[in-house]
């Protein structure tokens, strides 16, 4: 009797130490100490998401982007564990949401993604300013970097700033494609370097003119004074120069 | 022997060439084609949307029913729209063709706004009959300059690939039917002083503020460059460049660039002669790693903001874009939020450097406004909003609406099943002013960004 209790304890004992390593890999994860908010991207938003998801206030996809549907979740949260109601996720309500649900690392990204031989912690969507996508983006840095590669940074988010305020003026097309691919508007356009394959930087002063930078004063055309041809051109009245680029309304 | 067969070799190439020159030809020919069937597709179109324009401008006219006004309005602006977008496929843009193309979007926005009002409550005022008779009357005057260029183009078989050539080589001088009747046409429109468009149009074109309302007297050089470096935190040997704007900037500014000559690393920034006040700041640099939260970025930006001496602002709106966060403030004036006073920041999020502000709207929309009391309680408002939408947050909100005019609203922000809305209710007269979906985060396709 007694022996039969020492061996099972043995063998339990055995086991308990056989899955130690992965106790350890399955070890509870709990948040950096960053208050999160509303527009974050990253790890901490998808253990936000996946907690949230676990007790059923978060019904979305897990992606790592602390959008509106997460802001409302967490809110739902603070108003029901009697937190208060600020769409934060600060000290007392991480503590609150660590203690009343589970989650482990890499685990609910994974299988919410359906991508189980990838270790996914990081974010699998993005943040895009409102009104554009992502290929809007694409498009016009295509643009600016066939147009403007050359050129330091703020006469690259100037060229972009010029695309969309044509946009917005009443003598231009009024879509990014439009404004783009209006014949003879652009020479990058007219000799097919704006499918070159656009670089970073090109990307980021897209996003910083989409996100209302403007070094450009509201100009409507831009030429570059060493190889323009036409005349007309010369007429607008000038506001400045960027580089290259005499920008003029 | 040796001698034939390199003969025959070399006449084989002769030919081969010869052949291949020619279906190089043939292809070129038949891209051409193409490329000039599109110019001329869209050129008809235009035409022909400006022949129809001119009709249901007239038939508009005559109408005696209300019924059928708005459908016979909004039907110009749909016209109005579709000319405006042929114009765009024309290769005209080294040509002067702004005034036309003005003209056709201000027929569109005044018919649009006819269109969309309530003409049994608001009929078509005296005035405005008498706007879209003078309408009718330069439509049709366009209308023949046009179709004249039309005609001319069909009789002798003109091609748009020659316009394009010829504006593109700056020959703009050389005849050219087709050139010189754009000119024409646009010399036309030129002609027609200001079409008074009504009351409703007043603020339409007067958008551009030009910083009247800023405060403060004329900055020198230096100040501009003093007010510049509390902007760009750079130590160590700098090279500065000022330059003043040129001739045809609607304001006075300032640009001011700092370079640090050690790691080239380079700020930029505008700033108003009067007063000193930024317009913009960009402090391009690789922001490699996120060690600070958007959270505590955010913080930075405010105490940025209050430092530099912008008062009552909230932060409305964070984001995240790779390893940097840009947030927008706006104006709060006893708990009235102003939205077209705000001011965008950039902050890095690697050691939490304010590396970007746009304050270009704040300066613009600056004024001292006088914020009336709502006619209508917080309740009514609410009931104008869609039953179905779960309200989760309200207050009240100075917007610019659809007229361009500033209103005074109740905004509603909340959920619809999964979307999220934020939705204006004018506070005097419980109109729905604006309705506007929330974006949530893209996914992320095969790192397009």
């Amino acid at each position: 009797m007694n022996k039969k209790t020492l061996f099972r304890m043995i063998i339990a004992a055995l086991l308990f130490c056989a899955s130690m390593p992965f106790i350890q890999v399955n070890k509870v994860q709990a948040f950096s100490n960053q208050v999160i908010q509303r527009g974050a991207v990253g790890e901490d938003v998808i253990e936000l998401q996946s907690r949230l998801k676990y007790i059923g206030f978060y019904t979305g996809k897990i992606d790592g982007v602390f959008g509106w549907r997460t802001y409302w979740a967490l809110r739902n949260f603070q108003y029901e564990f009697g937190l208060p109601i600020d769409g934060l996720a600060g000290a007392t309500t991480k503590a609150k949401l660590v203690k009343s649900t589970k989650y482990t690392k890499g685990n609910n990204a994974q299988v919410n993604n359906g991508n189980a031989n990838k270790t996914n912690n990081k974010a699998t969507a993005v943040n895009i300013p409102k009104g554009f996508s992502q290929n809007d983006i694409r498009l016009m840095a295509n643009a600016v970097h066939g147009e403007s590669r050359g050129e330091p940074y703020i006469g690259q988010v100037a060229v972009a700033a010029v695309i969309l305020n044509r946009v917005n003026s009443s003598s231009f097309p009024n879509t990014v494609s439009g404004v783009i691919f209006e014949p003879g508007a652009f020479t990058a356009v007219a000799d097919g370097q704006i499918w070159l394959t656009p670089n970073e930087t090109s990307k980021k002063a897209v996003i910083d003119a989409i996100n209302g930078w403007d070094p450009t004063g509201e100009a409507l055309y831009y030429f570059n004074p060493a190889t323009a041809t036409s005349a007309w051109i010369w007429s607008r009245p000038q506001i400045k120069r960027i580089g290259q680029h005499i920008f003029c309304k | 022997m040796i001698r034939g067969l390199l003969i025959g070799v070399l006449a084989l190439g002769v030919i081969g060439t010869g052949y291949w020159g020619y279906q190089e030809h043939q292809e070129k020919n038949a891209v051409l084609l193409n490329a000039e069937n599109n110019y001329q597709r869209a050129f008809h179109s235009l035409t022909y949307q400006m022949d129809l324009l001119n009709d249901k401008i007239g038939a508009t006219l005559a109408m005696n029913s209300r019924h059928s006004l708005s459908p016979s309005l909004a039907e110009v602006w749909r016209i109005t729209s579709e000319a405006h977008n042929d114009v765009g496929q024309l290769p005209l843009t080294l040509l002067p063709f702004n005034k036309t193309e003005e003209f056709l979007a201000n027929i569109g926005n005044f018919s649009y706004r006819t269109a969309i009002r309530d003409l049994d409550k608001e009929p078509l005022t005296d005035k405005e009959y008498e706007t879209l008779k003078v309408l009718y009357k330069q439509s049709g005057e366009i209308q023949s300059e046009l179709r004249k260029v039309q005609y001319m183009v069909l009789k002798n078989n003109l091609r748009w690939m020659d316009v394009e050539l010829a504006l593109a080589s700056g020959k703009e001088t050389t005849d050219n039917t087709i050139i010189d009747g754009f000119k024409t046409v646009e010399k036309t429109v030129t002609g027609f002083d200001e079409t008074d468009f009504g009351p409703t149009f007043a603020n339409m074109q007067k958008k551009d503020e030009n910083f009247k309302n800023v405060k403060g007297s004329p900055i020198s050089r230096n100040e501009a460059i003093r007010i510049a470096k509390k902007y760009m935190n750079m130590d160590g040997n700098t090279k500065v460049k000022v330059t003043e704007n040129g001739k045809g900037a609607d304001y006075g500014f300032y640009s001011v660039s700092i370079k640090n000559e050690k790691n080239g690393q380079e700020a930029s920034m505008d700033i108003t002669k009067k007063g000193g006040h930024p317009i913009w700041f960009i402090n391009q640099r690789d922001v490699t790693k996120q060690k600070i939260s958007l959270h505590d970025a955010m913080t930075k930006a405010q105490t940025f903001l209050k430092d530099t001496g912008f008062t009552e602002l909230e932060l409305f709106e964070s984001t995240q874009y790779d390893n940097i966060g840009v947030f927008n403030f706006v104006t709060n004036k006893n708990g009235v939020r102003i939205y077209p006073e705000a001011i965008k920041m950039k902050v890095a999020l690697d050691n939490g450097d304010i590396i970007g502000v746009s304050a270009e709207e704040y300066l613009k929309s600056l004024q001292s406004r006088k914020i009336g009391k709502p006619a209508i309680s917080l309740k009514q408002a609410r009931s104008k909003v869609n039953p179905n939408l779960k309200v989760m947050e309200d207050r009240l909100a100075v917007i610019v609406n659809d007229l361009n005019k500033e209103v005074l609203c109740y905004e509603f922000l909340g959920t619809i099943k999964d979307d999220t809305y934020r939705i204006f209710i004018n506070a005097d007269n419980g109109r729905e002013e604006e309705v506007e979906k929330l974006k949530d985060s893209e996914n992320l396709f095969e790192d397009v960004l």
